[in-house]
């Protein structure tokens, strides 16, 4: 591919070794990953069973931790995007706390209110026989708490973003207010909502200080991929790397393919 | 005893500082144009026929029916009104093709799937999109939008259809047709017939009657030859083209300012006096003979107005003036010139304000 060529920019050296650095501080512990993968070995060590258990775990609750954060967090930000009431302002500072709160913080929070103890928990125990702590779904309830301000501050922002007006000429058509959200709003703010969820699900994947701390860390049960990155770290440094690589490319992956999607989108 | 109108509407309602007063009626198959400046009222009182501006008080009746009433407690939402919207820009739903869009309000209104897009078809095919049934609203000219925007507000059969400025966002030479085809499906159309518009060429093709709004208010109601031949406000006498005055009438002589005009009706008391801009004769000295109507004047401004200029005067009453550029050059008129201005009796009208 041929480029038009453009007139000569000197870029300020104050900004561009800065720059330099900065880029090579993201990309450099990447290369190292690369560099430090056992490649002879990987095959033999990708088939080991936990690998592909803490993998399928990771998967199974950061896509449940997502599917969640969007049931739940959709209505939220459409309420605070649509409907006045008082006390919006400081509803919409608490949405955002987890992003600003030390998730072990979290965890210790939600064993506080979901433990066998907590304000909910014992009732949950007491009433269904349910208990949260320590199992596969505390794992997806830590994860959907630290990831679901990502959804809603995206999804938000769509709906600010889009025109209300559409939703009254749907209503001047005779469609009620929830026939105007799922078939006017939701269409509208779609792009928002898929840049949410996969924020969501990115942060629900990487989660480790509020699930170890909420969830603890069973392998086959609550034991994510970060999880037990952490845990061969101070076993076998080479199993480390190479979960640590499959983390790594199963994100890069996944956000890739969305994001060829959007772009060839419409 | 008449049978009462459609739509009978005594339209009361604040925004912000706003307020609104207006009273409507519309007889079935009529459509009524609401001319009026920008913030004169017109879109909110559109709003408020649609259900989308809650009244402050007064009432909306259609077909009987009581929609806003606020002594009575009475408010209909606007999905369970039988009116149909075309709203400026369209608003066609972006992810919905244009056939999906115009059976939006059918399906709304209980039609199955199959039955809906079968009438929006028709309804297509009625505004000469058929071929354009798959087309996203983004992939459609901007009169074929208006089109489809129309088709969908018919779709639901409404009781009573209001457009909001339905040309405005088209070019020149699209406005022309479209308006064109406008005009035969709103003849078609057998409710009642809303028009909000600020451009006087569209409520004069459009509608049977003109309602000019200002500040809030009705100030002129008519069929289009009586508004423009007898204007009652600077707005409407500027967009008919006439100069208007008011005075005091005695017989044929109306007192405007320090000027007494000699006018063809007889008139008495307060009273309006319009001509056109073209009656204005300019001359150099005092003109003698036939007009009756000679005054004074200074040049204040010369511009271009068609094929002619049109000369605003100074002096008893402030007046435009239209000369050919002929005229315009043997007077060799400029800015602060002195001349004399005459009307002839026959061109001058009066009428009771």
């Amino acid at each position: 591919m041929t480029r038009t060529p453009r007139p000569r920019q000197r870029v300020p050296l104050a900004l561009l070794l800065p720059a330099g650095l900065g880029l090579l501080f993201l990309v450099l512990p990447l290369v190292g990953l690369l560099a430090g993968t056992p490649w002879s070995t990987l095959p033999r060590r990708l088939a080991q069973p936990g690998v592909l258990t803490a993998l399928r775990l990771s998967l199974e609750t950061a896509t449940l931790a997502m599917l969640l954060c969007v049931a739940l967090g959709i209505p939220l930000a459409w309420l605070l995007a649509r409907v006045r009431f008082p006390g919006r302002r400081l509803i919409r500072a608490l949405v955002t706390v987890p992003l600003v709160l030390p998730p072990v913080v979290g965890g210790v929070a939600l064993l506080l209110v979901f433990g066998r103890r907590g304000l909910l928990g014992s009732w949950l125990d007491a009433t269904f026989g349910v208990t949260l702590p320590f199992t596969t779904a505390g794992v997806v309830l830590a994860e959907a708490f630290v990831a679901m301000p990502f959804l809603v501050i995206a999804v938000e922002g769509a709906l600010r973003g889009a025109d209300p007006r559409y939703e009254e000429a749907a209503a001047t058509l005779g469609a009620g207010r929830w026939t105007t959200f799922t078939h006017v709003t939701l269409p509208l703010v779609a792009p928002g909502v898929a840049a949410g969820a996969v924020l969501c699900w990115a942060r629900a994947l990487g989660e480790f200080g509020a699930t170890i701390t909420f969830a603890g860390n069973y392998p086959g049960r609550t034991q994510t991929m970060p999880l037990a990155v952490y845990l061969a770290l101070e076993t076998d440094l080479q199993a480390a790397i190479v979960l640590s690589l499959i983390l790594l490319t199963v994100s890069v992956a996944i956000l890739a393919g969305l994001r060829d999607r959007w772009v060839s989108a419409p | 005893m008449t049978t009462p109108p459609l739509l009978d509407a005594h339209l009361v309602a604040d925004r912000g500082a706003f307020h609104l007063d207006i009273r409507l009626r519309i007889a079935a198959g009529e459509v009524v144009a609401l001319l009026g400046p920008n913030g004169a009222g017109k879109t909110t009182a559109l709003r408020a026929l649609a259900g989308l501006h809650p009244l402050t008080a007064g009432h909306l009746t259609l077909a009987q029916v009581d929609l806003d009433r606020p002594d009575r407690r009475v408010w209909v939402p606007p999905e369970r009104r039988p009116v149909g919207v075309v709203f400026q820009d369209y608003l066609l739903f972006p992810h919905l093709s244009a056939l999906d869009n115009v059976a939006f309000g059918p399906r709304r209104h209980g039609a199955d799937r199959r039955t809906a897009r079968a009438r929006a078809g028709n309804w297509l095919d009625r505004v000469g999109l058929g071929g354009q049934a798959r087309h996203k609203p983004r992939q459609l000219s901007g009169g074929q939008a208006q089109r489809v925007a129309l088709a969908r507000a018919l779709a639901v059969e409404p009781t009573l259809l209001l457009l909001d400025e339905p040309l405005a966002a088209l070019d020149a030479r699209t406005r022309l047709d479209t308006r064109a085809e406008l005009q035969r499906h709103l003849g078609d159309h057998p409710g009642a017939t809303l028009l909000v518009t600020h451009d006087p060429l569209d409520a004069l093709v459009l509608a049977d009657r003109l309602v000019i709004v200002e500040h809030g208010r009705v100030v002129q109601e008519g069929d289009a030859a009586s508004v423009t031949a007898r204007p009652r406000t600077d707005y409407v006498a500027r967009l008919v083209g006439l100069n208007l005055h008011r005075g005091r009438a005695d017989g044929h002589r109306v007192t405007v300012g320090g000027l007494t005009l000699t006018a063809a009706d007889t008139v008495h008391g307060d009273a309006f006096v319009a001509f056109p801009p073209a009656a204005v004769a300019l001359h150099p000295v005092r003109p003698d003979g036939s007009p009756r109507n000679v005054w004074p004047a200074t040049v204040t401004g010369v511009q271009r107005h068609g094929d002619n200029l049109r000369v605003q005067l100074d002096g008893p009453v402030a007046v435009a003036a239209d000369v050919t550029p002929a005229a315009a050059a043997q007077l060799r008129l400029h800015p602060g010139q002195p001349v004399w201005a005459a009307v002839k009796a026959a061109e001058t009208r009066a009428y009771p304000a």
